[in-house]
């Protein structure tokens, strides 16, 4: 099955309703719960990035019976050192976005934490793409 | 296929309800239908939260209690009696009048509930320490909050904090103190003096615990009218003074809103009505809101104050309750055992057992088969008119949706769907008119 949900860069109002939205999905689905809230988790998190530091994206699901595939791209302005924005703790929000409560530079880090697999390509001036994907393990 | 999970207190007259839809729209699980013009309610689905008891406009939905003459069975008959019950008095009334009238008409003894608060407070904070890993915990306070939680957050069901709610170690203590006094055990009648629907439920079919050590239970507002109305007619007598007197102001507080979270060492969040919680449990499932360690949820605005079995205005319940000063508990203590003396004992039996998650919105077990339904509900979206107006007798069309998906509904029971095909004449009038019966009754055509 597949899914696709669109981003706007800076609407914080609205940061986590994809995330959300598909989270419902996987619980019609009977994944297991604890598999869900890594999924969900990592979602968010890119999702939050593309709001804070993009101009607009797409997240385009795949879903399998073994296995969630999300795709996330995004026009913004690209991850110079990708390396350096995976530590924990680094990170370039603006001051404004801090004071939403983001930019505490965990982000990255939770992703890889929650996912079975993360690619990060990037091109400086054009835009970011996250490949994130989970294992479904059979029902518990 | 619809497996009754457990036991409801939450009941619909049929001879009363005329199926005019206020309940359906305010179900925080969806588990109304209307059918043959009568509410219906699906047992899995319902958390006994008390929604649908509060907007009934002509009082068919029922909170089924026992019947107070079964207390009489009992030769030591205890009112376990939460602070809640005073807030329903005004202030001229103090605490000995209340007491003293509660026993004239017909317990021998009262037990606050509450008194526990000092042990639990303690404990709390200590499980909270030994278990990091379930941040944020998540109080087990309120029976509606935790069957909300196994059937919408079941992630979450592992936050829940496996503690007794003061009710339970309350009955634990008062039941084992008779005895300690020689009193035989089945003589003594433990009866809650209950603020709400989800309590009886709790009572009657307990979650996390093998079994209630409570016998049967009141209504809040039937042993209200009874009291008030011996204090009423009683003025003149003098007051006995009472001994079961034993709250301080902090455990009086307990079942109000912030009154656990408060108490709590680290960052906590008081949330209370049911739709709030579940707007503030969404975020925390996602981890938008993390770092947090504590968590009081309360089905009710108010928390307890505005169950649905209370008679006065909330918020004169919480004035009340917030300004009760810490009393004078003078003649107690030489006279007889406190809770406190009890503290080893019910420490040891402060635990429940796990409490496992029972989602209500998985489609199928199997996750293909749950795949293939959910693409029928998205194409029978696109079919229906998505404005929710609940005259299929399912509170959305998305649960309408979900409904035929599950045999359990027929798509023509949608009045947009019964138009167009009528149009088109592949429905008869005859035949459209026959599906509309089904759901609002012949007496409406
Ligand atoms: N989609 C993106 N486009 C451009 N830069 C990004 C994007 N995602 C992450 N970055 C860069 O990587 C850094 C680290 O990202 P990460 O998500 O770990 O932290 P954060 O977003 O700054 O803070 P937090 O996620 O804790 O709120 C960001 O500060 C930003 O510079
Ligand atoms: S908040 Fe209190 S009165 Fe309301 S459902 Fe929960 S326990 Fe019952
Ligand atoms: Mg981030």
């Amino acid at each position: 099955m597949q899914f696709e949900y669109f981003i706007n860069g800076g609407d914080f109002s609205k940061a986590g309703q994809a995330s959300s939205q598909f989270k419902k999905v996987l619980q019609q689905l009977n994944v297991a719960p604890h598999t869900i809230k890594r999924i969900v988790v990592a979602l968010y998190e890119a999702e939050v990035n593309i709001v804070a530091h993009a101009f607009k994206g797409k997240i385009s699901i795949e879903l399998q019976p073994d296995l969630v595939s999300m795709l996330l791209t995004d026009e913004g302005p690209g991850i110079p050192d990708i390396e350096k924005a995976m530590e924990v703790g680094y990170s370039t929000a603006s001051p404004k976005v801090r004071e939403m409560g983001f930019g505490a530079g965990m982000g990255l880090s939770n992703i890889k934490n929650n996912a079975d697999l993360l690619e990060i390509t990037s091109i400086v001036g054009k835009g970011t793409t996250l490949k994130i994907s989970v294992n479904l393990s059979k029902q518990e | 296929m619809a497996v009754r999970h457990f036991h409801h207190a939450l009941k619909i007259r049929t001879e009363t309800c005329f199926g005019c839809t206020h309940c359906l729209k305010v179900c925080p699980t969806e588990a109304i239908r209307i059918r043959n013009g009568k509410a219906v309610l699906n047992e899995n689905r319902c958390v006994d939260c008390g929604e649908c008891f509060k907007a009934c406009p002509v009082q068919a939905i029922y909170i089924d209690q026992d019947d107070f003459e079964r207390i009489h069975g009992f030769e030591y008959r205890i009112a376990l009696l939460p602070s809640i019950f005073l807030g329903q008095f005004s202030r001229k009334y103090n605490r000995e009048q209340i007491y003293d009238a509660i026993k004239a008409v017909g317990f021998t003894h009262i037990c606050e509930v509450e008194q526990s608060t000092g042990i639990l407070q303690q404990q709390i904070n200590r499980y909270a320490a030994e278990n990091p890993d379930k941040k944020p915990l998540i109080s087990s306070f309120c029976p509606a909050i935790i069957r909300l939680i196994q059937v919408r957050f079941p992630s979450l069901a592992n936050n829940i904090m496996l503690l007794k709610p003061p009710l339970d170690i309350t009955a634990l203590y008062c039941r084992k103190k008779l005895t300690d006094e020689g009193v035989n055990p089945a003589r003594i009648g433990v009866f809650y003096i209950t603020p709400c629907a989800a309590k009886i439920a709790a009572i009657k079919s307990p979650v996390g615990e093998d079994y209630s050590m409570i016998t049967g239970v009141i209504n809040m507002d039937f042993l209200f009218n009874r009291v008030y109305r011996h204090i009423k007619n009683n003025l003149s007598k003098d007051v006995t003074g009472n001994d079961d007197k034993v709250l301080n102001a902090d455990a009086i507080r307990w079942s109000l809103t912030h009154g656990e979270s408060d108490h709590f060492e680290g960052r906590s969040f008081a949330v209370d009505e049911i739709h709030n919680v579940i707007d503030f449990l969404e975020k925390v499932e996602n981890e938008e809101i993390k770092n947090v360690d504590f968590l009081e949820l309360r089905a009710c605005d108010e928390s307890c104050a505005g169950g649905a079995l209370t008679t006065a205005n909330r918020f004169l319940i919480v004035e009340r309750l917030r300004s009760t000063k810490n009393e004078e508990i003078s003649s107690r203590e030489s006279k007889s055992k406190t809770i406190e003396d009890y503290r080893e004992y019910l420490e040891h039996r402060i635990k429940i057992q796990e409490i496992k998650p029972r989602s209500i919105m998985k489609l199928d077990d199997n996750m293909e088969t749950a795949m293939l339904k959910m693409d029928q509900v998205k194409e029978i979206m696109k079919l229906l008119p998505g404005n929710d107006c609940g005259i299929c007798g399912a509170p959305t069309c998305h649960a309408f949706a979900s409904d035929i998906v599950q045999s359990e509904a027929d798509i023509r029971q949608c009045i947009f769907i019964q138009k167009c095909r009528e149009n088109t004449g592949e429905l008869t009038l005859f035949e459209s008119l026959r599906l509309m019966k089904e759901i609002w009754g012949k007496e409406k055509f």
